[in-house]
């Protein structure tokens, strides 16, 4: 894993705009974005944006695979939400808006418990006990009722204390601007996090730990440091969620939640500083609008997954990137075509294989509709035999195709990446 | 006593089938570095295609025909998907099998449903092997089957317990396995190719030995290994899309517990949770009831009396993630691990 550091000389001026434009976009969103369900989208990706984020100082810049990074930000939202009861019930008085940071508080005290012992290993090691962890935690939260609220879970009702400045949070556009707020501190500190000495000690010690530990650093206290970081962040998220929905189930720390952390933060790309908030804003979209939209929606998502680890390693960022660095050398307009092509033949793909799926589906769960569904516009008899025909002939021929144009590209690819090389070695090091 | 027995023999076969599916993903890891994630996705197919088989030729060829499918289906997974993100490390290679997780859950749910199958022990290996009897002023006798009516009908007053046949079946086949196995790794010219393509790979690839098939052997090795655990296994517990998740924690443990990469680590530690969790869901004892029956009164108001309330049985889940974080404490190389990481 090879970590790019862009800069722009000699003014940092690329990054104060794409800052700017960040607090920009988490200022506007709402205002065109008016419906309550690209609102409740929009406040959602907030909190997604900062637990990937935290997830990312693991897993990107530590090398550290952890199968249990929902038990930080979960127990993270526990925290908040009993402390918003008992603010509730006027036992303490903590101002609504910076609950969340109790729930970080929380996710850093669990952090600093169950890190102590996951960072004594690494790699693979460290996957397995983070998993074995989690479990521990799931099991937990249904033992402990009391604390955890079993089946129900924990409900609680965010319009609490006396109002500042005329804000309740009680309307979602209030709750929106507070995780905006949050969102944009939190992805500051951790970008400032990468810039600190710790921070870049961090990527040494997922790079080489050897050579860290010959210069005298103790490799499992770096990682135990940004472990215990990393699950501040995710406890902040946690809190934010428990605002939001005002009910936090023991699901939250559960095992799958977990695994979707992992899976988006891969999916955007965890090479980059920014890859995960790609990630994150793909979460969104796929638990609320994809999961409505199919019920395979895991089986496409874990192939988009394993086709991604396979022939892309560094996630959607890193395409980004990569055919950033065309653009810059003004070679981007030689595969115009030849990307035209790829999606056409990518279509061919999907829609024949997305319908065999669909097909399959519907013979299993929904017989009693009949044999006629609905897919892409068009009605499948899915007991002719014609219907299967067509869609697997139409499935090999896609599949025929978008190899050929593969080839073509990769051939193309090459040969640009040869160019650019070229001329590097023409023009002089700056 | 006689429950004792056979609870004893209860964990210690669940404790094979524990190290079926550990020795699998063990043997995978020591050899490629490889954390198979997927490993008890392989467990899972191998319990539904041994359901599809015995409906269609009965249990014993499933026994060796659905190993032999996962296997294959382990290999071309390894030949297609697992070789090409080698390159990248490690951690790519343990994100594709977590991929391949998904995939094989969701497939598993297309093609069988939500729900649980209906596979079942078959005749031939259904009813009790011996039973234990404590009959009154006798003792401890031992019968063979379900035993005498006269020592354990319902009339006599004896309290008798049963060892199921299938449970002893069980722990045959892992012991026969695992036999093979052993022979396999020792004592064959196999087992020696593999050996040198473990420790020195370029040397045996000098030697003419096409090593990435090694690799591609050995990981559909440790694949047919956890489909034979799920065609054993899987009439035993449920067959269920959820089978692989639950046990998939577990051996992850057993494998930390007993020390990376160790096979008879990986035994010791297969055999104790075996017996662990099996006994811990009879111990119906909890720290407040040891406290009560020690005379101490017992506030249930207190803010601990929650935590003190659990009784062992109701930890029974947890216990070997706890064993796993004890260890990781005081042991952290494992039971039986050499490699310090």
């Amino acid at each position: 894993m090879t970590s790019n550091v862009y800069r722009f000389r000699p003014l940092n001026l690329g990054r104060w705009l794409l800052w700017s434009a960040f607090a920009l976009v988490l200022f506007v969103a709402p205002m065109f974005l008016k419906s309550s369900l690209s609102l409740t989208m929009l406040t959602q990706m907030g909190t997604a944006i900062i637990v990937c984020l935290s997830y990312n100082m693991l897993l990107g810049q530590g090398g550290m695979l952890s199968f249990g990074h929902a038990v930080y930000s979960g127990l993270g939202a526990f925290a908040a939400i009993h402390t918003l009861n008992k603010v509730g019930a006027g036992d303490w008085s903590i101002p609504v808006s910076l609950i969340p940071l109790v729930g970080g508080l929380g996710g850093l005290v669990v952090a600093a418990l169950l890190g102590a012992v996951t960072t004594k290993k690494s790699g693979n090691t460290f996957a397995m006990i983070t998993l074995g962890v989690g479990e521990l935690v799931w099991n937990m939260s249904l033992m402990l009722p009391e604390f955890f609220g079993g089946e129900g879970g924990i409900n609680s009702n965010r319009v609490v204390g006396q109002p500042v400045m005329g804000i309740t949070f009680g309307p979602q556009i209030q709750v929106y601007y507070l995780i905006a707020v949050y969102c944009f501190i939190c992805t500051v500190l951790m970008f400032a996090f990468t810039q600190t000495p710790l921070g870049r000690m961090l990527n040494a010690v997922r790079d080489n730990p050897e050579r860290v530990e010959f210069i005298g650093y103790d490799t499992q206290r770096v990682r135990y440091i940004a472990f215990m970081i990393a699950g501040f962040f995710a406890g902040i998220a946690g809190g934010l969620y428990a605002l939001n929905f005002e009910i936090v189930t023991a699901e939250v720390v559960g095992a799958q939640r977990s695994g979707a952390y992992l899976l988006f933060t891969f999916l955007g790309g965890s090479l980059f500083f920014f890859g995960p908030i790609i990630g994150a804003v793909l979460m969104v979209f796929a638990m609320v609008m994809l999961s409505e939209l199919t019920k395979a929606w895991l089986l496409y998502l874990g192939l988009l997954f394993l086709f991604m680890v396979m022939y892309a390693p560094g996630g959607f960022a890193s395409l980004l990137m990569m055919n950033m660095r065309l653009a810059a050398y003004g070679m981007l307009k030689r595969l115009w075509g030849v990307y035209a092509a790829m999606a056409v033949t990518a279509t061919l793909v999907i829609l024949p294989f997305a319908a065999v799926v669909e097909m399959v589906y519907h013979i299993k769960l929904n017989e009693a509709l009949g044999p006629v569904m609905r897919f892409a516009g068009m009605d499948l008899d899915t007991r002719s035999s014609t219907t299967w025909g067509l869609t697997l002939l139409m499935l090999a021929v896609g599949v025929g195709l978008f190899e050929l144009v593969r080839r073509r590209f990769s051939r193309l690819w090459n040969q640009i990446q040869e160019d650019i090389e070229a001329q590097l070695a023409r023009t002089p090091a700056l | 006593m006689e429950t004792f027995v056979v609870f004893f023999l209860n964990g210690l076969s669940y404790g094979l089938l524990l190290f079926m599916l550990s020795s699998g993903l063990t043997l995978i890891f020591s050899m490629m570095g490889v954390l198979n994630f997927a490993h008890t996705s392989f467990y899972m197919l191998g319990a539904y295609f041994a359901y599809v088989i015995t409906g269609l030729v009965g249990f014993f060829p499933a026994l060796i025909l659905a190993p032999l499918l996962v296997g294959i289906l382990g290999a071309a997974f390894e030949r297609y998907s697992l070789r090409k993100v080698h390159v990248y490390g490690h951690v790519p290679e343990l994100l594709v099998t977590f991929g391949l997780s998904y995939v094989v859950f969701e497939c598993v749910r297309l093609i069988w449903g939500p729900a649980n199958v209906d596979y079942r022990i078959p005749d031939a290996l259904s009813g009790p092997l011996f039973t234990i009897a404590n009959v009154k002023a006798q003792g401890v006798q031992f019968l063979l089957g379900a035993g005498d009516p006269a020592i354990c009908g319902p009339a006599a007053g004896n309290s008798c317990t049963q060892f199921p046949l299938y449970r002893g079946f069980m722990a045959l086949v892992a012991l026969f396995m695992l036999g093979a196995l052993w022979l396999l790794l020792t004592r064959t010219r196999i087992g020696l190719i593999i050996q040198a393509a473990l420790t020195h790979p370029d040397m045996a690839q000098a030697l003419g030995h096409n090593v990435p098939r090694v690799m591609m052997g050995v990981f559909g090795g440790g694949c047919a290994l956890a489909g034979l655990a799920g065609v054993i296994g899987g009439n035993a517990f449920v067959t269920e899309p959820n089978m692989a998740a639950s046990v998939g924690a577990i051996i992850f443990v057993v494998v930390v517990v007993g020390g990376m990469g160790s096979l008879a680590g990986a035994f010791l530690a297969s055999l104790l949770i075996g017996l662990l969790q099996t006994f811990a869901v009879v111990a119906d004892v909890s720290v407040a009831s040891v406290m009560q029956s020690h005379g101490q009164t017992v506030n249930f108001e207190h803010w601990s009396y929650p935590l003190l309330k659990i009784t062992v049985s109701q930890m029974a889940p947890i216990l070997p993630y706890l064993l796993l974080v004890l260890i990781l404490i005081f042991r952290p190389k494992g039971l039986l691990g050499t490699r310090e990481e």
